[in-house]
C-alpha cells in the first residue's frame, strides 16, 4: 500500500480551490505534468459521478486517466478512484488507485493535502497503517541518493 | 521477465510496510553491520519472529546476511530503496507541477473574486 502525499499552501479560499478541482475549466487549467493544454476534461463531481482527463506530455504521447468520485464534501474533501485508460505508468495500467484531497482553511487561504494512495497494491495485506508514507520518506531519503524534493513522499 | 523489476519493487514496498522492519533498517543505516541477536534486542518479540522479519527484508533485497563463525552478520543493501524512491519520484514529477499550476489558477480566481467584490463595494459607495 504505497502512497504519495504532497502538501501545498494556496492563497485562495477552500471553496475556490475545491471548484478548481471539480470543474472542467478548473481541471483543464492545471492537469498534467507538463505545461501543455489539456485535450479533454470532464467531471461530474457527485458521489457516483466521475472524471476523465486526456492530456499530452512533452514527448507527444497522449494519456488519459479516469475515475469515480467516492466522497465529495465541498469545500473540505474529495476522494476519487484513479485508473489509466491510455498511457500512464505501465505497471499501474489496469490497477485502480485512489486520490484523496483534503482542504483545510488556514489564515492565508487553504492548505491542500493531496494523497495518491494504493499505488502498487502489494499482494500482502500486511499493513495500511498511519504514517507509513512519512516513514518511507525518511527511509528512502536516508538511503536514496537522488536529490530530495520539498515534497513529502 | 518484463515484470521482474515490478515484482521486486512490490516486495520492497510490502517489506517497508511493517514498522518493525523499518526500525531494523533504520538501525542498520546507523550501525552498518549487526548480529541477529543485537538486532533482536530492542524488540519485545521473540527471536524467531525477528528472523522472519529478516527473511522478508532479505527476500526484498534490502539486507544481506553473512555467517561469521557462529554469528550471522546483517548489513543493509540500499539499492532497492533507491529504486523504490525513483519509482515514487515518477509520481512526484507527475503531480507536483500540476499542483503548482492548480495553486496558481486558484490564486488567480481568488484575486478575481476579490476584485469583483471591491468593484461592487465601490459601485455601491458611489450610488449612495
Amino acid at each position: 500500500m504505497t502512497s504519495l502525499t504532497l502538501v501545498r499552501r494556496i492563497a485562495a479560499r477552500p471553496s475556490i480551490v475545491f471548484d478548481a478541482l471539480t470543474t472542467p475549466e478548473g481541471l483543464a487549467a492545471w492537469w498534467g505534468p507538463d505545461d501543455l493544454p489539456v485535450i479533454k476534461a470532464e467531471v461530474d463531481a457527485r458521489v457516483g459521478g466521475g472524471f476523465r482527463v486526456r492530456f499530452r506530455t512533452l514527448d507527444g504521447q497522449e494519456h488519459e486517466a479516469f475515475g469515480e468520485c467516492l466522497e465529495v464534501v465541498r469545500p473540505d474533501r474529495l476522494v476519487m478512484t484513479w485508473r489509466w485508460a491510455v498511457g500512464g505508468e505501465p505497471e499501474e495500467r489496469g490497477r485502480t488507485s485512489r486520490i484523496e484531497i483534503e482542504l483545510r482553511p488556514i489564515e492565508s487561504g487553504t492548505e491542500l493535502t493531496f494523497t495518491h494512495a494504493d499505488l502498487r497494491n502489494a499482494a500482502s495485506k500486511a499493513g495500511h497503517e498511519q504514517g507509513w508514507s512519512g516513514s518511507l520518506v525518511k527511509l528512502v531519503r536516508l538511503f536514496g541518493d537522488t536529490p530530495s524534493t520539498t515534497d513529502q513522499v | 521477465m518484463v515484470n521482474y523489476e515490478g515484482h521486486a519493487l512490490d516486495r520492497v514496498f510490502s517489506a517497508l510496510v511493517d514498522p518493525t522492519r523499518r526500525a531494523i533498517l533504520a538501525r542498520l543505516e546507523q550501525e552498518e553491520c549487526l548480529s541477529i541477536s543485537v538486532i533482536a534486542e530492542p524488540f519485545a518479540i521473540k527471536l524467531p519472529a525477528v528472523m522472519k522479519h529478516l527473511d522478508v527484508l532479505a527476500d526484498a533485497g534490502l539486507i544481506a546476511r553473512s555467517k561469521r563463525g557462529r554469528t550471522v552478520d546483517v548489513r543493509l543493501s540500499a539499492e532497492p530503496l533507491r529504486e523504490a524512491r525513483e519509482w515514487l519520484d515518477r509520481y512526484v514529477r507527475f503531480w507536483s507541477p500540476a499542483l503548482d499550476r492548480l495553486a496558481a489558477y486558484a490564486e488567480d480566481q481568488e484575486a478575481e473574486v476579490r476584485k469583483a467584490k471591491v468593484g461592487a463595494t465601490e459601485a455601491g459607495a458611489k450610488s449612495e
